[in-house]
């Protein structure tokens, strides 16, 4: 399973595609399942980072856990959350937002 | 220190202009990402993991309060309250935003820096000793050598786009605080027997996924030569360097696959072609860069040894910071204070904003505006006088800056590694913080005596790891954090690289295997007075092994 991911052009921030925009957490983003699913994500990336709203688009693995849409590897993890070793950054450090490690 | 001259002024304030204007047609989208990121690469901007990042050139780690000031602002205004402390003697900043990176480097420019070559393929900051021109075994202070080659190697024309970075370094004492050897051109200014200054010349030192430690050259250039013979260097490197593949690229490898007798012969026939054609520096130049680098008026502070004598006896604390972070300056009054960015427990290499300021403070109040970056990651107050040692010691205590751990195990060297790099395969801070905390009793420090451990987060080795006296390097293996563990390397006079000990430690395990090397190590060494380096290169690598991996199923 996977989701779409990139970084706001303007500010850097990590985003994930969610329900035609692009979301700040990952929670809810849009997952898919099979080809042509990522390739309909793909493009919707291409396209995203054509019109500058955001850079680095990559398709990144995920599972669900209780509901909610975790990444696979640590490094998303860390991406989705902010620095395991100040979790006062990042996302973590908003209200409801899962910790990395 | 060196001030702009008009020059100066002028190109760095066109180039925040210029980089201004690309980032507001950036963000209007008049300029793809493929257009836009060798621009900003050119001026010191990375897409890491969370942000954008910045990395700001501290040339040769000087600096004056009025620019670390700059940065504590930077901080505060711009970012998250603090910035890291590279080992390349830079900054970066982890959380700008591209739409404000305009406006920081205007407030750079403010007090004379900037971000321009610390990154892309060109002549990166030029590195040097930390303790230059307070160091009493130094020849000469090297930093006027490091402003000249700067000064040539600032967009220069024809290596601004080599085959890969390159960096240089430069020191001015036998003894090698600068990592000489790890560098692509390595330059030990020294003087000959009729009293004449000029270089030991090493090419073709590196780490990443190929270390290397840099051959000499030439026992003496000629201080006149520096640049002529710099450009041969580059020149033959430029023509001859691997294009084809990135991981091939740098230096090291054409003097590998060279040879170093060949690649020397081809510089020298590069260098007679072109040596007296104009880059010979005239003295008066070098004199006036000199000049820039005076020393401050040291006036005789005598009373410095009475009250050190007195104030030791007051405090322990103060006693063992004196022993650990403080050393002899070529003016017996003064002395050279490293600063440790190495709380217990805290990230290698960052200091918050008020810390940047209080620091700022103390050495505009003690130490002659002078302060400096050491690539070990710690600052440095280069000239303090003994009778002042106490009152800046109390200072850094107000802010949480009086780690008295320089040089020893807890004196980490570590990369940002996979909590903010886009590179990293595996964290290097956390693995940092928790050897830190296990040997956090300072007495126990002590007695294991000088230990560099150095940390990265990836093969690139930003952390060092390969010329450690214990490196790890962190990987990703099926999915998790995996670390090896070198031992045996050294960045000084006596570079080595590291021996891989044997199979990798998961991130539970190593601590516990850190530990077991240094309790293997005081084991066996000599007596205190034998290091832990020169322990492991009398005994090699056997005790170690067996104290890791005796018994175990994954013994190689």
């Amino acid at each position: 399973m996977k989701v779409l991911t990139a970084n706001r052009l303007g500010d850097g921030e990590v985003v994930w595609y969610a329900n035609g925009a692009w979301a700040e957490t990952i929670e809810a983003a849009d997952t898919v399942a099979d080809k042509a699913g990522e390739e309909r994500l793909e493009a919707i990336g291409a396209k995203a980072a054509a019109d500058n709203l955001v850079v680095d688009v990559n398709l990144i693995d995920v599972t669900i856990v209780a509901g909610i849409v975790e990444p696979v590897r640590l490094r998303e993890k860390i991406r989705a959350a902010g620095p395991t070793n100040r979790n006062d950054l990042g996302k973590q450090a908003r209200p409801q937002t899962a910790k990395a490690a | 220190m060196y001030r702009y001259d008009e020059f100066d002024h002028d190109f760095v304030k066109a180039r925040v202009a210029e980089f201004s204007d690309q980032v507001q047609r950036r963000l209007a989208g008049e300029i793809t990402e493929d257009q836009f990121r060798p621009l900003r690469l050119m001026n010191g901007v990375y897409l890491q993991l969370h942000a954008y990042m910045l990395r700001i050139a501290v040339p040769y780690g000087t600096l004056n309060s009025r620019q670390l000031r700059m940065l504590g602002h930077i901080a505060r205004k711009y970012d998250k309250g603090y910035g890291h402390f590279t080992t390349r003697q830079n900054i970066q900043f982890n959380w700008p935003a591209l739409s404000d990176i305009p406006a920081i480097l205007a407030d750079l420019a403010s007090v004379e820096m900037h971000a321009i070559q610390t990154s892309g393929n060109c002549i990166r900051n030029v590195t040097a000793d930390h303790f230059a021109g307070a160091a009493a075994d130094e020849v000469a202070d090297p930093r006027p050598y490091a402003e000249i080659l700067r000064q040539w190697s600032s967009v220069h024309p024809e290596f601004s786009y080599l085959p890969r970075k390159f960096k240089i370094a430069v020191t001015g004492a036998e003894r090698d605080r600068a990592a000489i050897q790890t560098h692509d051109i390595g330059l030990h200014l020294k003087k000959n027997a009729a009293g004449e200054l000029g270089f030991a010349v090493y090419v073709g030192g590196g780490q990443g996924r190929t270390p290397m430690v840099a051959k000499k050259i030439r026992d003496f250039l000629p201080e006149a030569d520096l640049l002529s013979y710099c450009t041969a260097i580059l020149r033959v490197y430029n023509l001859n360097g691997r294009r084809d593949n990135k991981y091939k690229a740098r230096i090291k490898i054409l003097v590998h696959e060279t040879g170093v007798e060949e690649i020397a012969s081809q510089i020298e026939a590069e260098w007679e072609a072109l040596k007296d054609a104009g880059l010979r520096l005239p003295e008066s130049d070098i004199h006036a860069i000199e000049a820039y680098f005076a020393p401050p008026a040291l006036t005789d502070r005598p009373e410095g040894d009475a009250a050190v004598k007195r104030d030791r006896l007051d405090s322990r604390s103060f006693s063992e910071w004196l022993d650990q972070n403080v050393v002899t300056h070529r003016h017996p009054d003064y002395a050279a204070v490293t600063i440790s960015l190495k709380g217990i427990g805290e990230a290698p290499g960052d200091a918050t904003a008020s810390q940047m300021e209080a620091v700022a403070d103390i050495a505009e109040k003690y130490a002659f505006d002078e302060l400096r970056v050491s690539h070990e990651q710690n600052l440095i107050l280069p000239h303090v006088a003994r009778a002042d040692l106490r009152v800046v010691y109390d200072a850094l205590v107000e802010i949480d800056l009086a780690t008295a751990n320089s040089n020893l195990i807890s004196d980490i060297i570590a990369c940002p590694g996979l909590d903010y790099c886009s590179l990293a395969t595996a964290r290097s801070i956390p693995v940092a913080q928790e050897i830190s905390r296990r040997f956090a009793s300072l007495e126990r420090q002590r007695e294991i005596g000088e230990l560099k451990l150095k940390i990265s987060g990836c093969i690139n080795a930003c952390g060092h790891h390969h010329v450690g006296h214990i490196g790890i390097l962190g990987v990703e293996k099926k999915g998790s954090e995996l670390y090896q563990v070198t031992l045996g390397g050294s960045a000084d006079e006596n570079t080595s690289v590291g021996e891989i000990i044997g199979p990798g430690f998961s991130s539970e395990e190593i601590t516990n295997a850190i530990e077991q090397i240094v309790e293997t190590y005081l084991g066996l060494r000599l007596g205190p007075s034998e290091r832990f380096i020169d322990a492991y290169r009398r005994v090699g690598p056997a005790p170690f092994k067996e104290a890791l991996y005796a018994g175990e199923a994954k013994a190689a």
